[in-house]
């Protein structure tokens, strides 16, 4: 056999040499090139998870409430009646980048097949966005693009947007992050997996016809970028909505036939994925024939279709006799449906193209051997500490909080919100600008979800366990705001190049963080992916580990939003210390470094569960939003903004700036016009309590101190993305 | 025996509010409408056809024209031609349009950007069998979602459709002002729905059937929907 695997072939296919003595270990050869670029996909970071898996099996992924952890297309929860929701979170960062509106686009796409694929139809998606510095050249258009991608997709097929995050900040200048979420609503006793089963069952391959776009797509997503990156365009994938929705209605009303053995979209590494997976995890072996891949263009290579990422397709194993009735239902859809291979006992893929044997690997060795690192870590050299004391006297509160309010960071997103179609499908209950999460009524029923996503980058940046605790923390706590019983998250995993110490150190400890914050509160992991190398010569994103939270509201009546009555009181709930490092008011004073808020579990337990009873058991409560980023300052005035209604506070302490900024954790403010009934229950639950004030008038008045007008606060709010798109 | 009345809504590949418009009409009038698959090319009967927002066939080529290749389409233009009310709300809209059924175009809106808010509407004829229970000039609040929502006419057109009444809903304030700052997307005139010379053909941008719940953003689509009845 002619020696046809170079160092540069290797190089090109990102596989080292250890690996590649593995693939010869395995092969007993010299793989050929499709057998090599087979081996380099499921081997790649982003589908193998090779530098992280060792960690990722720490997380607690089950509970009462979990039907299905990780390690299936999407993780699913119980939320009673027969009913579940099938959820995750994938990050489509580097293709965004170079190609925004396509590469948001896809990922949204993506992440909706992977719910879809398990039977369940998506009833909500949400995205957590990263952006550069305004300032940076290209972050205008990254914007625009990745939000129209966004909107065009989701809106097309149907999906309502109801929530996200939006953060600029100089650190993502050059790897931007789009991380897409999606929530889907199935019977559980309807769910779809993905393993393969029943030597001789036809493989269908459905959907879009296969073109040569993203190719190598995943190698791309486990790579540094370079100045040269955007090159790589012709490896991001195009997306069809279209095609998207007619995939999901026909897999659904096919879902309703007795017709589905196991079924995978065709993701990341498109065809070679799928079909390996699902013959993995079934421990059975697939042949396929080529000839019978549907192509888009002329003369594709095995090598191509293997490879291929063309969006909208999909993989099912089918029973035998049911084929009529497959072909029929996507005939109806307008979809190629075709017979591409069946299931064999060889435990091996077999390629065959033109009737020659052009491929074949054992499966469950490339699986169970694909590499596991435990990358070296290494604490970083502690930063200097920039904390500098500033005299309290100078510090003007009322311009800060002005200055945040009319920031990129805190400013209304009403222009990135108003392109997403929030509303379609009718039961969008609160978007997440009407509360602390979106919550979503399941269909034709008194219940409902709340979905959210969270993470602070900045808190990560400083400790990256502490920050990875707080993102679930907060996560968990906005759930409860909405009056929701948290249940489980995703989680989405943005670092840079974990090959380097300091890296691997922040994707340790934010693990760890994640697992201690999720075993305290009970909310385990049911789904979530990994993206590292994100990194563009040389300089890392900030560690951003972004939690996708999903919570039951068993009642109606017990949704809570951010409503106040006139008249009403605003009590604070939990401790409030005036923690300002690594504060949004001392970044607003150019005071950088420190530690993040510290979260006492026990406190945040006892507060949510508190707030939980008073929106479930009680008719207390009109409103409820907790305190993050910006403190009780900004909470108050987003509380004003939406409802355009005025609040006065007395301030009761010494250092104001400490008591309206700090950023301490477990905290809530609750809208609320009962106090006896109230103030008794906060004593009986030994719950901190303070009434802060009431709502009045047309001011958000800190008694003494300083006063705005709602509507300066709504003109601050509403203008910097107006400026900033023109 | 009185035969019940019949309420279809047409689907296209693409569409993705019939469910909403189905429970709406369910709610609303107590009546389950049929589902009319695009490729049908022969309705037996039917009282009152509807046509759902979405993006049928992608929005291809241009919002709506691709559905008007549509066997069923076809069917509607028979009825309509019966005078059997008609309605085409957002994608259905476009597609009333685009089949001849409703003058003007639906192009795309003034910022380029597909838009989702609430708006007001004015409800400038109350004349139609659509519309005789409103008020005249009453105002009711609608969500609208759409990138090719500006409705464009030419002027000689424009007259000819002002002086047959055929303007049904304008976008406005919240107490009635029609003026450039109420509109969402750049209609000519802030017109908002249109109906054909008959009256019995009508479409509008805005989607009651995201209107007719206590949690929605209001529920002005209640009465949008129950003002059919006196229709079936």
């Amino acid at each position: 056999m002619k020696k046809e695997i170079t160092k540069k072939i290797l190089k090109d296919h990102n596989i080292n040499s250890e690996e590649y003595n593995m693939i010869l270990a395995i092969m007993g050869r010299e793989p050929n090139l499709l057998e090599l670029g087979i081996f380099s996909v499921m081997w790649s970071e982003h589908c193998s998870y090779k530098s992280t898996k060792k960690w990722l099996k720490t997380l607690p992924t089950t509970g009462k409430k979990v039907v299905c952890g990780p390690g299936e297309n999407a993780g699913i929860i119980d939320i009673d009646d027969n009913d579940a929701i099938v959820f995750k979170m994938e990050s489509h960062n580097h293709p965004s980048f170079i190609e925004p509106y396509q590469g948001a686009a896809t990922g949204v796409g993506g992440i909706m097949r992977d719910v879809f694929t398990m039977g369940a139809r998506p009833i909500a998606n949400l995205n957590s966005l990263r952006f550069g510095d305004p300032k940076h050249e290209k972050t205008k258009n990254l914007l625009r693009g990745v939000v129209k991608g966004i909107g065009d997709y989701g809106n097309c097929v149907g999906i309502p947007t109801v929530g996200g995050e939006c953060f600029f900040h100089e650190n993502y200048n050059n790897n931007i992050l789009v991380n897409a979420m999606s929530v889907g609503l199935v019977k559980k006793n309807k769910i779809f997996y993905s393993t393969a089963k029943g030597i001789g069952n036809p493989i269908i391959y459905v959907g879009s016809k296969t073109g040569r776009d993203g190719i190598h797509g995943a190698t791309m997503a486990s790579a540094e970028f370079s100045d040269e990156s955007e090159n790589q365009r012709p490896q991001v994938q195009v997306g069809d909505p279209f095609i998207e929705k007619l995939l999901l209605e026909s897999c659904l009303e096919l879902m309703n036939e007795d017709v589905i053995v196991a079924i995978q979209d065709m993701g990341a590494a498109g065809l070679t994925s799928s079909s390996f997976e699902m013959a993995s995890k079934g421990n059975c072996g697939v042949k396929l024939l080529l000839d019978k891949v549907p192509c888009r263009e002329t003369e594709m290579t095995p090598y191509e279709m293997m490879l291929s990422e063309t969006q909208e397709r999909m993989l099912m194993i089918i029973k035998p006799e049911k084929k009529k009735i497959t072909y029929d239902i996507f005939q109806k859809w307008g979809l190629d449906a075709v017979e591409i291979g069946k299931l064999t006992d060889s435990g091996k893929m077999e390629l065959f193209y033109n009737n020659k044997l052009v491929g074949a690997l054992p499966i469950k060795p490339l699986a169970d051997l694909s590499p596991e690192y435990d990358r070296p870590s290494i604490k970083p050299k502690k930063r200097k500490n920039y904390l500098k004391k500033k005299s309290n006297s100078k510090i003007n509160l009322e311009k800060v909080l002005k200055k945040i309010l009319s920031g990129p960071n805190h400013s209304s997103k009403s222009w990135i919100f108003n392109q997403y179609d929030s509303s379609v499908m009718g039961d969008t209950i609160f978007s997440s600008e009407m509360a602390d999460a979106a919550v979503i009524r399941i269909h034709k029923t008194n219940k409902a979800i709340s979905v959210t996503s969270d993470c602070n980058p900045i808190y990560c940046k400083s400790d990256p366990r502490r920050g990875a605790e707080i993102a679930v923390a907060e996560s968990w706590r906005n759930l409860i705001s909405t009056g929701a019983e948290p249940v489980a998250i995703t989680d989405n995993l943005n670092f840079g190049n974990p090959e380097k110490k300091e890296i691997m150190y922040e994707i340790k400890e934010s693990i760890s963080g994640i697992k201690k914050a999720c075993i305290e509160l009970d909310y385990p992991v049911v789904s979530g992916n990994v993206s590292l190398y994100n990194e563009t010569n040389g300089k890392s994103i900030f560690p951003t580990p972004v939690i996708g939270g999903v919570g039951l509201i068993k009642k109606l009546k017990y949704a809570t939003g951010f409503k106040m009555d006139d008249d009403s009181y605003i009590y604070l709930i939990g401790k409030t210390k005036g923690h300002l490092e690594s504060s949004l008011f001392y970044e607003h004073l150019k005071i950088f470094g420190g530690s993040p808020p510290k979260v006492d579990f026990k406190e945040e337990k006892k507060n949510g569960n508190f707030v939980k009873f008073l929106a479930q058991k009680t008719e207390l409560l009109i409103g409820c939003h907790d305190i993050s980023e910006g403190g009780i300052a900004l909470a108050l005035a987003e509380l004003c903004i939406a409802n355009k209604k005025g609040i006065e506070i007395t301030l009761k302490k010494n250092n104001p700036e400490k008591f309206l900024f700090g950023e301490d954790q477990s905290r809530y403010l609750l809208i609320i016009n009962k106090k006896k009934e109230f103030e008794s229950l906060a004593k009986k639950n030994n719950i901190e309590n303070e009434r802060i004030g009431f709502v009045t008038g047309a001011f958000l008045n800190f008694k003494n101190l300083f006063s705005i007008s709602v509507d300066a606060l709504l003109k601050l709010n509403s203008s910097w993305f107006k400026g900033f798109i023109k | 025996m009185l035969k019940e009345k019949k309420i279809s809504i047409v689907i296209f590949p693409g569409s993705n509010c019939d469910r909403d418009l189905f429970v709406a009409l369910e709610k609303c009038l107590g009546t389950k409408p049929e589902f009319i698959w695009h490729n049908c090319s022969h309705i037996k009967s039917t009282d009152m056809i509807l046509i759902p927002g979405g993006f049928s066939f992608g929005d291809y080529l241009r919002a709506g024209i691709i559905a008007t290749k549509s066997p069923a389409i076809r069917e509607v233009i028979r009825f309509s031609k019966k005078g059997v009310p008609i309605i085409g709300i957002c994608n259905g809209f476009q597609i009333l349009i685009e089949c001849g059924l409703l003058e003007g175009a639906l192009i795309k809106n003034s910022n380029q950007l597909f838009k989702c808010e609430k708006v007001n509407l004015k409800v400038i004829n109350n004349k139609t069998i659509f519309t005789k229970n409103y008020k005249l000039s009453e105002i009711i609040s609608l969500p609208i979602a759409h990138s090719q929502g500006n409705y464009f006419i030419k002027p000689d057109k424009l007259k000819k459709i002002e002086d047959n009444d055929q303007i049904i809903f304008k976008y406005s304030s919240d107490f009635g002002d029609v003026t450039e700052k109420y509109n969402p997307n750049g209609s000519v005139n802030n017109i908002a729905g249109i109906s054909n010379k008959k009256k019995n053909v009508i479409g509008l941008m805005p989607h009651p059937e995201r209107a007719i719940e206590n949690f929605h953003n209001g529920i002005d689509g209640i009465k949008f929907f129950k003002n059919l009845k006196d229709l079936i």
